[in-house]
């Protein structure tokens, strides 16, 4: 016995897989590096045509019925032959109409008839549940084959409560991962690129798996096939069942059974979501038409062989198991478990597109359309209506899965596993003639096709699903035998006396009969409307979409409303442009008529975004002032979210960059301005230098050439030569400090200090050039010290500055200046004011600028001859020095001298840590 | 004696160009800004002009500018005298109808050759 702990945590290994490789598909997809976007892995995709079914149930079949098993795979290879012309014409038309399911097919086929589309879900719903509920009972039986072996496995389970059922676990397990897998996003064309990825991958994996079975039953349980056959011939019994006379119902069961997986391959709802819905280039088409054969042809190879071994190894054992049994007859270990993970791929993959196709036909044929009957509903928001699609797909996926957990419980021990899937064969079926007719018939009609549908399923339900429920004893079975009310022409396997045929294939001759004459019958009589008329000759013509002729609109509608139309779904920029050529004169009359024209243009906007049924549909609803119907706002919400989503990317994305222009502007603007305040610096600094330059330059010459001259004045202009040098080395340092500090290279020295006693020392160092002018200088301060980080010397630089400053300012006859020093909350706040004019609160700011030099108009320009001048620099290299200390500079007005007042605040320093002592100035 | 009028906010500079002018033997005025400049040539009117261009309050430009939109002054000699290197503003000043431009710092004697040869042109 195989630990069952094992055995559960590689399955659950093998779906955390799927799950990253799908994740990876639409990571890739979200990139646009698309993992799907080659043939090969479309027509692997396919292959989920393949089923547990197909993994276990292959050989059960040849094992009962010879190589009858294999007209279920060479029906697809004449759909795949068929591709060029039939699947290519699907592909085209769900492009052009942006099909989201075979639901959403048909009922676009007929008119976009919202009751055509939540039929055909419901014939699906029904349909598909048995196959469903097949794979579950796959899954649940080859677990408990590998975990039992070499018991048999007990099977029955109509006596355990449920949740002692694994089935029940595996559909709960399988429901959260398809929630996590197909609903994470929605994608509103239904292209799930992830989920595609992942399904080719188990494609491959069941592939392996089956073909390591074949081999080992071939050349290791037997020495080839020639030893297999020997075999088998030497048992006539055997023989004789494995020859081709095996197939029930002979020559029409042939018949029946090709047509039956033709048709199935092509309406089965995860068959037409990978071969249709899914499908990224038509052109992959032409190499799955021979590589998807090929594919199922490597996957039956081994069937017979493997049946053959089955019985003559296995005994009575159960042939659907004998892929599993004959591996595990043989002692191994890490083949069974392969096999058992080669039919869980088989089957998760059916399960999850199966799934998802349905849920999404549950959530858009069957579910929205009722919703949208609340005006609620349908006024709201593009967003809420994406989330509520996904809830309900997720609800959706829940209920399907039950129901196949549920049926499996009921009715699925009666079946073998092959019976339940010919069940739901049959039942797509049923979509075939409404699909394919409506294709190349203009005149297959809405009614024709819903009535041939409701036929059809009747008529498959009373032939097929009601002997099984029947045979599971839930029914009285008499019915079968004698007919209801013993009317014998209503037996179910004998319909009209039609006797002697397998159950299949009466089943099929009567209900596609049924389906197809009323189809046919019904159209001759019936007239269709003009959106039917419409998309009917979009499906017929869609490999010539040139022959048809855009009608001109005749109706009438006002510009406003066309235009909100337009608005609504393709936002107002490109709105706009279709109004483009309108005059502002006749944009402002929302009540004109729209002319024809401007319908016309209207209608190619819709159609590049919506395509043209929808566009179509939209325009019709305000030109002719119906309210839009149902169907039509359903089949549009997809498309519309999609578009919408692309409109808010490119509205994003056409912001972005006008945002990232506007910043390249404001960045050149930036540039420009400092190359301006560059060349603007560099001017005033040649200015500056030039000015003492030319006085040293003068008098050196007058100097130099003057020959004698009187002492006292050789001696004069040798001092202006000096101070003027003075004043050129000064500004040059000066020069220097601001390039430092406005390139951030100013090397500061902060440390701890008192400024109090800084303060002291710099009205030392300005004292006797106050004298000299005779200033009075005042100082109050009342603090004991006054502890700061900062550089001294350069603070002293600061200071020593204000004070300067203030001193040529104050007033000329009796000039003042006050320093004062006082707390400010965390701050301390150094105040040097004087009694000059003041500066006008405009231009308080400006004097810090650089080379500004403060105009005192007012003032007789001889009484400033003889008075300091500024380079206009030290107030601005000031600033940037406290600004590095992180403190402020600014300009007031004087509080006791009332003329200017510079007030220099820096941050309290925090208490000293180390005992280290606020160091005064030396 | 010609006398001359020196414009500009420098005082060691108009100590200078005082000193010079005195020494080639011209009657020197100053003036330290625009306004006081037109003030002094309404006074008395000089034989020339050595004017600077940034001048505290009106500029020099805008003195050239009102002396030649003046009839009386429109032929008054006037030599231009800035610290502005530019090109632009040499121009600016030729067009305005200076008659000549000195980059400061200048060469004293050229200068002094400038003044002389300007006034014997208009004498």
């Amino acid at each position: 016995m195989r630990s069952d702990l094992v055995v559960l945590g590689v399955a659950f290994g093998y779906l955390a897989l799927l799950f990253l490789i799908a994740a990876w598909g639409d990571r890739r997809a979200e990139q646009g590096r698309s993992l799907i976007g080659s043939p090969n892995v479309y027509a692997l995709s396919i292959a989920v045509y393949c089923t547990a079914w197909t993994f276990y149930g292959s050989v059960g079949r040849a094992a009962q019925f010879g190589p009858s098993f294999l007209l279920i795979y060479l029906g697809p290879t004449l759909a795949m032959l068929m591709a060029p012309f039939l699947i290519r014409k699907m592909v085209r038309i769900a492009g052009a109409q942006r099909i989201t399911s075979i639901a959403d097919f048909i009922s676009a086929r007929y008119g976009k008839s919202s009751s055509l589309g939540a039929l055909v879900a419901l014939i699906a719903l029904i349909g598909i549940t048995p196959y469903i509920a097949l794979q579950l009972k796959a899954i649940t039986v080859s677990h408990a084959v590998l975990v039992n072996y070499p018991q048999a496995a007990d099977l029955r389970l109509a006596d355990e409560p449920f949740w002692l059922d694994k089935s029940f676990w595996v559909a709960l397990v399988l429901a959260v991962f398809i929630i996590l897998f197909g609903t994470r996003h929605l994608d509103a064309s239904e292209r799930h690129e992830g989920m595609v990825a992942a399904i080719a991958f188990e494609s491959l994996v069941k592939l392996v798996a089956f073909l390591s079975v074949g081999v080992f039953t071939v050349f290791v349980l037997f020495q080839g096939p020639g030893d297999l056959f020997a075999r088998v011939a030497a048992t006539p019994e055997l023989a004789e069942r494995l020859g081709l006379d095996a197939v029930p119902g002979g020559a029409t069961g042939w018949v029946g059974m090709l047509v039956l997986a033709f048709l199935a391959f092509l309406t089965l709802p995860r068959q037409f979501q990978v071969l249709v819905v899914e499908n990224v280039d038509e052109r992959h088409l032409a190499r799955a038409s021979w590589l998807f054969p090929l594919y199922l042809l490597a996957i039956n190879l081994f069937v017979i062989p493997i049946a053959m071994a089955g019985l003559l190894l296995m005994g009575d054992a159960d042939p659907d198991s004998f892929v599993l049994t004959l591996p595990l007859s043989a002692d191994l270990q890490g083949l069974p478990l392969l096999v058992f993970i080669g039919g869980l791929s088989a089957a998760t993959s059916m399960v999850i597109v199966e799934t998802i196709a349905l849920s999404t036909m549950v959530s858009n044929q069957l579910i929205m359309p009722l919703l949208l009957r609340t005006r609620r509903l349908h006024r709201s928001a593009s967003g809420e209506l994406a989330g509520w699609l996904l809830g309900i797909r997720r609800v959706a996926i829940v209920l399907i899965l039950l129901m196949g957990y549920l049926y499996h419980a009921l009715v699925g021990d009666a079946y073998s596993l092959v019976t339940i899937g010919l069940v739901s064969f049959a039942a797509a079926c049923q979509f075939a003639p409404a699909m394919l007719v409506g294709m190349y018939w203009r005149g297959a009609h809405r009614r024709g096709a819903a009535l041939g549908l409701i036929a059809g399923t009747l008529v498959w339900a009373w032939t097929l699903l009601i002997p099984g429920f029947a045979q599971s004893g839930w029914l009285d079975a008499g019915f079968l035998e004698q007919g209801p009310f013993g009317i014998a022409w209503l037996r179910p396997y004998a319909l009209f006396g039609l006797e002697g045929w397998d159950i299949y294939t009466h089943s099929l001759l009567w209900s596609l009969t049924a389906n197809l004459g009323l189809l046919v019958g019904v159209s001759l009589f019936s007239r269709q409307s003009p959106l039917e008329q419409t998309q009917a000759a979009l499906f017929a013509e869609a490999m010539h979409p040139h022959l048809l002729q855009t009608s001109l609109w005749h109706g009438q509608t006002t510009r406003g409303e066309l235009r909100a139309l337009l608005d609504r779904y393709l936002g107002t920029g490109a709105t706009a442009r279709v109004f483009a050529d309108a005059t502002s004169r006749e944009e402002e009359d929302a009540a004109a008529p729209a002319s024809p024209n401007q319908i016309a243009r209207a209608e190619q906007a819709l159609s590049g975004a919506l395509g043209n049924a929808s566009a179509r549909v939209l325009i019709n609803s305000v030109v002719r002032g119906e309210a839009l119907d149902l169907e039509s706002i359903l089949s549009i919400l997809d498309t519309t979210s999609e578009t919408l989503e692309i409109n808010r990317r490119l509205e994003q994305k056409s912001s972005e960059l006008a945002q990232a222009s506007e910043e390249l502007r404001a960045a050149n603007e930036r540039l420009r301005e400092l190359d301006r305040l560059k060349d603007e610096f560099v001017a005033m600094v040649s200015h500056e230098l030039r000015t003492p330059l030319t006085s040293i330059r003068a008098f050196a010459e007058i100097l130099r050439d003057s020959g004698e001259l009187p002492e006292e004045k050789r001696l004069h202009f040798l001092d202006v030569v000096v101070k003027e040098s003075q004043r050129l080395s000064r500004l040059i340092e000066e020069i220097l400090d601001l390039a430092r500090l406005e390139s951030g290279r100013l090397t500061l020295n902060p440390q701890r200090l008192d400024l109090v006693a800084l303060a002291r020392h710099s009205v030392d160092a300005v004292h006797h050039m106050q004298e000299d002018r005779g200033v009075a200088l005042e100082v109050a301060i009342e603090l004991e010290e006054a502890p700061v980080i900062g550089d001294p010397d350069r603070l002293e630089q600061v200071i020593i500055n204000l004070l300067d400053n203030a001193g040529k300012f104050a007033d000329e006859a009796r000039p003042r200046v006050r320093l004062s020093l006082a707390r400010h909350k965390t701050h301390y706040r150094l105040a040097v004011e004087d009694n000059g004019p003041g500066i006008d609160a405009q231009e308080r700011e400006r004097v810090f600028e650089k080379f500004h030099q403060i105009q005192r108009p007012e003032e007789a320009p001889d009484k400033r001859r003889g008075r300091p001048r500024g380079s206009g620099l030290g107030l601005p290299i000031s600033r940037g020095i406290v600004a590095h200390l992180g403190g402020r500079l600014w300009v007031e007005e004087a509080p006791h001298l009332g003329g200017a007042c510079l007030i220099m605040e820096l941050p309290e320093a925090p208490p000293a840590t180390g005992g280290e002592p606020a160091s005064a100035v030396t | 004696m010609a006398k001359v009028l020196v414009v500009d906010d420098e005082p060691n500079i108009v100590l200078s160009l005082e000193f010079l002018m005195q020494q080639a033997g011209f009657e020197v005025v100053t003036a330290e800004d625009g306004e006081s400049a037109l003030a002094r040539v309404e006074e008395g009117p000089p034989d020339l002009v050595l004017l600077d261009i940034s001048l505290p309050g009106i500029s020099g430009f805008d003195v050239l500018e009102r002396l030649r939109g003046d009839p009386t002054h429109a032929r008054l000699p006037i030599i231009m005298l800035t610290a502005h290197g530019r090109e632009v503003e040499r121009e600016k000043g030729l067009a305005l109808g200076a008659d000549d431009y000195v980059t400061k710092p200048f060469s004293t004697q050229a200068l002094v050759e400038k003044v002389k040869s300007l006034l014997a042109e208009v004498s």
